[in-house]
């Protein structure tokens, strides 16, 4: 589909432009957006392919989960969603309403919207609890 | 044939006795609480057809237990307007004018082999899993709803606003069908559905779920040891939702 090739080209750019959050961004003028850090000390992946690419997991992950019952925690949309929560004031992951949401605070900076959390729960499962170390936020 | 190979063949079929009884004596031991794992780790097999046994004489009028733990686990909260709120569980209740008889019964999908709403499906979102669960993909669901007028069950809702709060393992959305998914989640992980469960701890143990494919899991000697009904067996569907107490 050309509007979708057009959107990778975009995003492509942004990346490559952009590049990696950090000292390449700290004297530039260009706005960026805040992202939360995740839980975790290390992703499924590493974060260059994360970017371009989670897209391309979640999608294969879910037609193996809906189709084949194969659960895996690590690629699960779930997953993904138990390290990047972002606590509120009161310690409890925010929703997608917020703009504060990991997802959303890159997507709507991209300004590509998505519809993954009209049915998929945007908090992870309960249980969750910020960590000690606070580097969730 | 020499009596060498002879011997090599009873031994070969004294062996397979021998592990087919192995298989069978083991799983009969848990399969109360915990079913086998036998799709847990690789996912879906075709080795099992999962199945449910309800059986109408223990299921009480008023008990509402199913639904309750259904609407809990999927997070079915109502709108208000029950005429358009989505109903993965119907208890009906029915009454047999010659004897005076009341009839009690759960009526869910009924996970046929043969389900006519995977055939109307124009996108292949309606399908069914190699261990028999037929499920909606809404990712693929375009919500025209036909089938939701294939199925003679009635079992499956379209959901006409948009929801918020959903549970982790119940994604749900506006503009798509769904229906009951035997807890496929649940089931994934080794575990009874979630009405199942329900239906045991409110003390009427009307519902037995399992392996059909297995003779020795519950629901199977269940079987074996009543007669059973299924719903508009008429069709030639082979539901996998068997029900006792009910008249031919």
């Amino acid at each position: 589909m050309p509007a979708l090739t057009a959107i990778w080209i975009c995003l492509t750019v942004a990346v490559v432009a952009f590049g990696a959050p950090g000292s390449a961004w700290a004297a530039d003028r260009v706005p960026k957006p805040e992202i939360a850090k995740a839980a975790g000390t290390e992703c499924v992946r590493d974060a260059d392919f994360m970017r371009a690419n989670h897209m391309r997991l979640l999608r294969h992950q879910r037609d193996a989960t809906v189709h084949r019952g194969r659960r895996p925690d690590e690629e699960s949309l779930k997953g993904c969603l138990t390290c990047h929560a972002v606590p509120d004031a009161q310690t409890r992951p925010v929703g997608f309403d917020s703009p504060e949401h990991f997802c959303r605070s890159c997507h709507d900076y991209a300004a590509v919207s998505i519809d993954c959390f009209e049915c998929h729960a945007a908090r992870p499962p309960p249980g969750w609890q910020v960590k000690a170390s606070g580097v969730n936020k | 044939m020499s009596p060498d190979k002879h011997q090599g063949r009873r031994g070969l079929l004294g062996g397979l006795a021998a592990m087919t009884l192995g298989a069978t004596v083991a799983p009969g031991v848990a399969v109360y609480t915990a079913l086998p794992a036998k799709s847990a780790a690789g996912g879906a097999s075709d080795k099992v057809r999962w199945g449910l046994l309800v059986d109408s004489n223990k299921c009480a009028r008023d008990c509402t237990a199913c639904i309750a733990a259904c609407g809990e686990e999927h997070g079915l909260g109502g709108t208000g307007r029950p005429a358009s709120d989505a109903q993965w569980i119907r208890k009906l209740n029915l009454h047999d004018p010659e004897t005076g008889k009341d009839h009690a019964l759960p009526v869910m999908c009924q996970h046929c082999a043969e389900p006519p709403c995977v055939d109307v499906c124009p996108t292949g979102a309606s399908f069914k899993r190699a261990d028999g669960i037929v499920l909606v993909d809404r990712h693929t669901c375009i919500g025209c709803r036909y089938c939701m007028m294939a199925c003679p069950y009635k079992a499956r809702s379209f959901i006409h606003e948009a929801l918020t709060d959903q549970k982790p393992q119940a994604p749900r959305g506006k503009g798509t069908v769904e229906g009951c998914s035997f807890c496929v989640h649940r089931v994934d992980a080794g575990k009874q559905p979630a009405c199942v469960e329900a239906c045991r701890r409110s003390g009427h143990g009307a519902m037995t779920f399992g392996d059909l494919r297995d003779p020795d899991s519950e629901v199977s000697r269940a079987l074996g040891e009543k007669a059973s009904v299924r719903i508009r067996a008429d069709l030639g569907l082979d539901p996998a939702v068997h029900y006792q107490g009910l008249p031919g």
